[in-house]
């Protein structure tokens, strides 16, 4: 594929980078105990949590397992879990 | 509280290269929710840069330049320039750099670029130290905090000057707002962010963004750790407007500052082998210091100018 | 209505550049080039220029905003000379790769230490690697003929890198010159509003500036080198295009001047070429077959061209106001590469004349002359430069 002029980038082209093969460990989410307070939501510094049709979503193609989700959930309701190979 | 969200509608998606926790990725998502699509952002090089950067995958869904290390500020008044001969000015222009390129290598750039009043929000997104090199000092790095060319060893406790007063010497040249943030405080960065895009003329906002990496703390503990900071009194939150302190973040409860050390690496030489009972006090003696001249523990800190 | 004017060199550039419709112009002083900043600023505080105009804090910040102004869409100017230029040089590499066009006038001056505000070329040579296209003016009114090509060049589609006027301080800018100028019209038919393919656009959101890994580098290095070896034709035909319109032609890459039939052809840049066109004219009544080739177009460097010129000549004597220290003169080493191995090629020497703005005379051309005519009836050609006018007993 050619260079392009500058070096010039499109914006947003870092989505085809799937950066969920960079954890050892995922978030796994508890619907029954999510009380919807968007915490997880906004703490991630990857922008993998999302909201569809209410109800919490982790984007594994992107989840680095960081953990921060897991930390801040004031219900506790997403617990780390390790990374089956 | 139930939010419906588009996955990656926001200007600042996933597939970027930072390290897992990065406080400064954090709080880039959520200053750009704030400051709305319409922007041309600018960064010097560092960490931001470089993990938004490789060629061919950008994170950013506006437009965004790098240019070099020392000139974030000078290519930001470039791009206003540009915009207002264009009679584009609709669109704003933000800047979002680390320690090293605005306290040190950048400090000219800013300080010409407040000088002259030029409508640009910068944004410091300040780990204290050169940390996309791996963590060297800067006039950032707090007193005591061992970095890579500062370690402590036998002979060093680590860096021994100050931080350097960044937000009181933006402020010093007249600027219309100047605040201080935390990535452990999203809502207060959020609303700081959206405060300042009302104004125009030079803006600053300073947000202390922990780095998991480098800091020494797990991945996890990054907002954590950004909370601890801001409680024990070593990183004031605060806003001044036209030279006046309008309002400060109390703290809730005071720790010493014992809790904020102990939990990163880069303070580990203060407690091994017997602490080192002489630093700590002067460590406490700078978060008092912070405590008394912003008034973070007095129900009204407001109306005190920015002198010490 | 165009029109002639007595006016100073500086000033000159300044009406070129106003003619040009910039939109971003930054300005920081230093001696010579101050007053043609200074000019500019007056005419925007009358009301006659239409741009915004940042004084900045230093060099580094005058090519930064010009670059800033540049990627945002808009056409960008400023100018510097000696330090200033050197300071703005990290700069100028990371607009050439991020094909940033804008125009920028190298008012030629000594570089410290000592520091020196005298004319030379050190400054403007110092740069000739960085992807910048440089083109010598020898007159006042070729700067401003320059000036107004120099924007079409750099903003071309296929060029987009910044291009550098580089004019010698004090002898052009600051001394006065009967110049010609263009009607607004007339530039105007010739240089259309900035339109670059690609720029900071929040309608087409795009990332400026990224980091390139060993697989792509070369390639991007090399997409320079093919944007300045397409120049040197679409330079020479923009040179050409002006030319038409004002009826002034200034040569294209080069200015070969009473080349022909030549026995020994000189080679220099900027004003000195005045001084050398003199001495040939004097030369040649004396019957001796003499030449001069005016490099104006320096990078990228014209040397199918320059060949074409000197290929009959026994001897070229390269007259040079810089030098590059442990070696000889760029312009020098950059003929020689070009010439070497070359069948029937001449012999190419190297004169260092004019450093700190000691006097380019007659004398000097004499000299050179000379001793290149001497060095024809030498077994090996000279192993060093020959620095004209040197006095080395002074020299601890």
């Amino acid at each position: 594929m050619k260079i392009t002029v500058g070096a010039v980038v499109q914006g947003k082209s870092s989505l085809a980078y799937k950066t969920g093969n960079w954890r050892d460990q995922k978030p796994v989410l508890d619907i029954d105990r999510c009380k919807t307070c968007g915490q997880c939501e906004e703490v991630c510094p990857d922008n993998a949590v999302h909201v569809i049709d209410e109800v919490y979503v982790i984007d594994y193609d992107f989840c680095k397992g960081c953990g921060l989700c897991a930390y801040e959930c004031p219900a506790q309701a997403i617990e780390m879990v390790k990374e089956e190979k | 509280m139930k939010k419906k969200a588009v996955p990656q509608a926001d200007a600042f998606v996933s597939g970027h290269r930072a390290c897992q926790g990065c406080g400064m990725a954090l709080s880039v998502r959520h200053i750009l929710r704030a400051t709305g699509n319409e922007v041309i952002v600018v960064s010097p090089t560092g960490c931001l840069e470089t993990f938004t950067s490789p060629y061919g995958y950008s994170p950013w869904g506006v437009p965004w330049i790098h240019h070099l290390f020392e000139n974030g500020p000078a290519i930001a008044t470039g791009v206003v320039a540009a915009l207002k001969a264009q009679k584009r000015d609709h669109v704003r222009v933000v800047a979002i750099g680390g320690d090293g390129g605005t306290f040190d290598i950048g400090f000219g750039s800013l300080s010409g670029m407040l000088e002259r009043g030029d409508d640009v929000l910068y944004l410091c997104v300040d780990n204290g130290a050169y940390m996309n090199t791996g963590g060297q000092r800067s006039g950032a790095t707090p007193t005591y905090s061992s970095t890579t060319t500062e370690p402590a060893g036998r002979m060093s406790r680590g860096k021994t000057q100050l931080k350097k007063d960044l937000p009181a010497i933006v402020a010093a040249h007249g600027v219309p707002y100047v605040a201080t943030a935390s990535a452990a405080h999203i809502k207060d960065l959020q609303k700081k962010v959206k405060k300042a895009m009302t104004f125009k003329g030079p803006r600053y906002i300073q947000i202390d963004t922990p780095c998991p990496s480098v800091w020494g703390f797990p991945s996890d503990r990054t907002l954590e750790v950004g909370r601890l900071g801001v409680e024990c009194g070593l990183v004031p939150l605060f806003e001044i407007e036209d030279g006046k302190i309008t309002s400060v973040r109390r703290i809730k409860k005071k720790i010493p500052v014992e809790g904020y050390l102990k939990a990163q690496g880069r303070f580990k030489h203060l407690f091994a082998k017997g602490q080192r009972v002489e630093e700590i006090k002067q460590i406490q003696a700078l978060a008092d210091a912070n405590i008394k001249r912003f008034g973070l523990l007095k129900k009204d800190g407001a109306g005190e100018s920015i002198k010490k | 209505m165009s029109y002639v004017k007595v006016v100073e060199g500086s000033e000159a550039v300044a009406f070129a550049v106003k003619a040009c419709r910039p939109q971003v112009i930054s300005a920081y002083p230093i001696s010579p080039q101050t007053h043609i900043v200074e000019r500019l600023a007056q005419m925007r505080a009358d009301g006659e220029l239409d741009a915004e105009y940042v004084r900045v804090e230093s060099e580094f910040s005058a090519a930064s905003v010009i670059s800033g102004g540049s990627a945002a869409g808009s056409r960008s100017y400023t100018a510097s000379s000696s330090q200033g230029l050197l300071l703005m040089t990290e700069v100028l590499y990371a607009s050439v790769g991020l094909r940033l066009p804008f125009v920028i006038t190298g008012v030629n001056r000594a570089i410290s230490a000592p520091i020196s505000i005298q004319v030379d070329h050190q400054d403007t040579m110092s740069l000739r690697d960085s992807g910048v296209i440089q083109i010598y003016v020898e007159s006042s009114q070729e700067a401003y003929d320059t000036h107004i090509a120099s924007f079409k060049i750099a903003e071309d589609p296929g060029i987009l890198l910044p291009v550098m006027v580089c004019m010698d301080g004090w002898i052009l800018t600051h001394s006065y010159e009967r110049v010609s100028f263009m009607e607004q019209a007339e530039v105007d038919r010739f240089l259309p509003p900035f339109k670059p393919p690609n720029f900071l656009d929040e309608k087409n959101p795009k990332t400026w500036g990224s980091y390139a890994e060993d697989n792509v580098l070369m390639e991007f290095k090399y997409s320079i080198q093919k944007a300045m070896l397409y120049g040197k034709r679409r330079i020479k035909e923009i040179f050409s295009e002006l030319s038409k319109i004002t009826g002034r032609d200034h040569g294209g890459l080069i200015e070969a001047y009473r080349t022909e039939g030549a026995e020994v052809i000189l080679v220099a840049l900027g004003s000195m070429a005045g001084t050398i066109k003199d001495a040939v004219d004097r030369l040649r009544s004396e019957g001796k077959p003499v030449g001069l080739v005016k490099i104006r177009c320096y990078r990228p460097f014209p040397h199918e061209d320059i060949w074409e010129a000197i290929k009959g000549a026994r001897v070229v004597a390269v007259m040079e106001a810089d030098f590059s220290m442990g070696s000889e003169g760029a312009v020098g080493m950059d003929l020689k590469a070009k010439v070497c191995g070359r069948p029937g090629a001449p012999l190419v020497l190297d004169f260092i004349t004019g450093l700190g703005g000691r006097e380019v005379n007659q004398q000097t051309v004499e000299e050179v002359v000379a001793e290149a005519q001497k060095a024809l009836n030498k077994e090996l050609p000279p192993a060093e430069s020959y620095w004209v006018g040197l006095d080395p007993s002074i020299i601890p």
